[in-house]
């Protein structure tokens, strides 16, 4: 009863400026920037022990090259973005869960300490993304043990110290699993394959000549796992060829022995929180509709990082929250000059363009757009329209979806409120 | 005279490097958005290098593990020879990130570093 009263009953009301859920590179990079930007009543509400976020578990190195020149190790990046945080002496929480967001930007966390309670004047998303999992694929079979996602495989191995299996197939050529092949190799285990259903690789051609290349692992295209076979354990994959369809051919099975099947199948934005708020999300993304200044069709709340998009490079993550931060603090000292409503111009694209972000313009300002091809294609020209008049374009060499684009539209090319519009063709 | 093609590993770029060389020296590139991709190439035709990562235990602290990398290439063929010695380490916690654990590794122009703080455990 005790508890109850000071817990819940006489819960106060705390209020903060901005409040950043997920301490992830996203959140790190967008209190700083706020922070500099004169914004200092932040709190950073992280749900693991640590700051970091999912940095913590990418051991291999890589991150860095375009934002420090140099590359680094996903902790020592991380490391930065943390010392960075703590310098400014911004406030964080670890080991609290934000478990509601509402439309008026009140925040609920369970803490170590007890429930907490936040009025916030901006909320800024930063939660991230989860691995879609094997009822996601919803592959035939058994259920055994050494199932794992890539990430859960690469957090037993690089964070718990505990080995996943000896002998492994991967399913998706996504960069975590890649890399996770790779890390197997190192630590002993044998990588029988990796086998990809769409006819092109999903991760970075880097990644599949230091990852596969150099521990001589195959690479299927077209092929997909259609049934895990194992009682207790996991004893063996069948893999079959897929048509232009996707679909299995039949008659193509071929049954591959290994004790654990590595799933590499794509990340999801985690949105349950931004929903709850009544933000509105892309199908294509699976992240909020946001406009060039990173705020959701909700009002002073904001979303960057993989939250929004699934990035190849953190590189960009950060880049993309600390753009953010001016958007946050136009929103928080508005001058009467509509930096409180999402803005109103929509950008589209055609059938090549998997998504654009942001997906909401003004017109008025310098945008950079992120987006991606959504095949992969040589030469191929980019161009931004709006209504028939040519903004910009860009012609890119090597085209590829697991590679994320960007395009520069300086804000006096914009000659309307019409749609803008995003294409490509070949040269 | 030889053909080749390469996928550059330097950066996300990744370019495609086609290379036309012979035995006599005679080496020209085409694809590569930077210098780097050129040496790369020259490296992968003579003496393919690379880094690693990896991690160490570490005895009570906060993690179990402690990231560890290279802060140079090596080369390929000797990846598994440094994972040797990754494995023989121990560490007591606590343990700073930058840490130099082997100096010029084999006698190459790379050392071991940590990752990674790893704090005592509480």
């Amino acid at each position: 009863m005790d508890v109850y009263r000071k817990g819940a009953w006489m819960m106060i009301t705390e209020h903060r400026n901005v409040i950043i859920i997920g301490g992830g590179p996203a959140g790190l990079a967008a209190a700083c920037a706020l922070y500099d930007k004169g914004v200092k009543d932040i709190l950073i509400l992280e749900r693991e022990p640590r700051l970091g976020g999912i940095l913590n578990q990418c051991i291999h190195d890589g991150f860095g090259l375009s934002r420090f020149g140099e590359t680094l190790s996903g902790p020592e990046y991380a490391g930065r973005f943390i010392e960075a945080v703590r310098q400014r002496k911004i406030d964080y929480i670890t080991e609290c869960t934000v478990i509601n967001l509402d439309n008026n930007k009140c925040v609920t966390a369970a803490a170590q300490d007890g429930l907490k309670k936040y009025q916030a004047d901006a909320v800024i998303l930063t939660m991230g993304c989860r691995e879609r999992p094997r009822g996601g694929l919803a592959i035939p079979g058994d259920r055994p043990s050494g199932v794992f996602t890539a990430g859960v495989a690469q957090s037993y191995m690089n964070l718990h110290n505990t080995m996943v299996g000896k002998k492994a197939v991967i399913l998706g050529s996504g960069d975590i699993g890649m890399i996770m092949a790779r890390r197997l190799t190192l630590e002993g285990a044998k990588v029988e394959a990796v086998f990809e259903i769409l006819p092109y690789p999903s991760g970075l051609p880097r990644n599949i000549e230091q990852c596969l290349n150099d521990y001589g692992i195959p690479l299927y295209l077209s092929h997909t796992v259609t049934r895990i076979n194992g009682k207790a354990r996991l004893s063996s994959v069948t893999v079959s060829e897929v048509g232009r369809d996707m679909k299995p051919i039949k008659g193509t099975e071929k049954e591959w022995p290994c004790d654990t099947l590595i799933l590499s199948v794509g990340l999801i934005p985690e949105n349950e929180l931004s929903l709850q708020a009544g933000v509105v999300l892309d199908g294509r993304t699976k992240g909020a509709i946001v406009d060039e200044n990173g705020m959701t069709s909700v009002p002073g709340i904001f979303a960057a990082g993989n939250v929004l998009h699934v990035h190849d490079l953190v590189d960009f993550v950060s880049l993309e929250a600390e753009k953010l931060a001016e958007g946050v603090s136009a929103y928080l000292q508005d001058a009467g000059e509509g930096n409180q409503k999402t803005c109103a111009i929509d950008i589209q694209t055609d059938e090549t363009i998997g998504y654009t972000v942001p997906q909401k313009v003004s017109g008025k300002k310098d945008v950079t757009v992120s987006f991606r091809p959504k095949f992969p294609s040589q030469n191929r020209v980019f161009e931004v329209y709006q209504g028939d008049r040519l903004l910009t374009r860009k012609t890119v060499r090597k085209a590829i979806p697991a590679v994320m684009l960007h395009i520069d539209i300086p804000a006096e090319k914009f000659v309307s409120e019409e749609t803008v519009r995003v294409v490509s063709h070949e040269e | 005279m030889k053909n080749r093609t390469f996928t550059c590993i330097i950066c996300p770029n990744g370019c495609d490097i086609a290379v036309e060389y012979d035995d006599e020296g005679y080496f020209r590139c085409e694809g590569n958005l930077c210098p780097k991709g050129e040496k790369y190439v020259l490296n992968e035709l003579t003496a393919p290098q690379r880094t690693i990562s990896s991690s160490v235990v570490v005895d009570g602290g906060e993690l179990p593990l402690a990231s560890v990398r290279l802060n140079g290439p090596v080369p390929k063929d000797r990846i598994f020879d440094v994972m040797k010695e990754i494995r023989a380490i121990r560490l007591k916690a606590p343990v700073k990130a930058g840490t130099v654990l082997i100096k010029n590794i084999f006698g190459f122009d790379s050392d071991l570093i940590v990752t990674r703080n790893v704090e005592k455990k509480a």
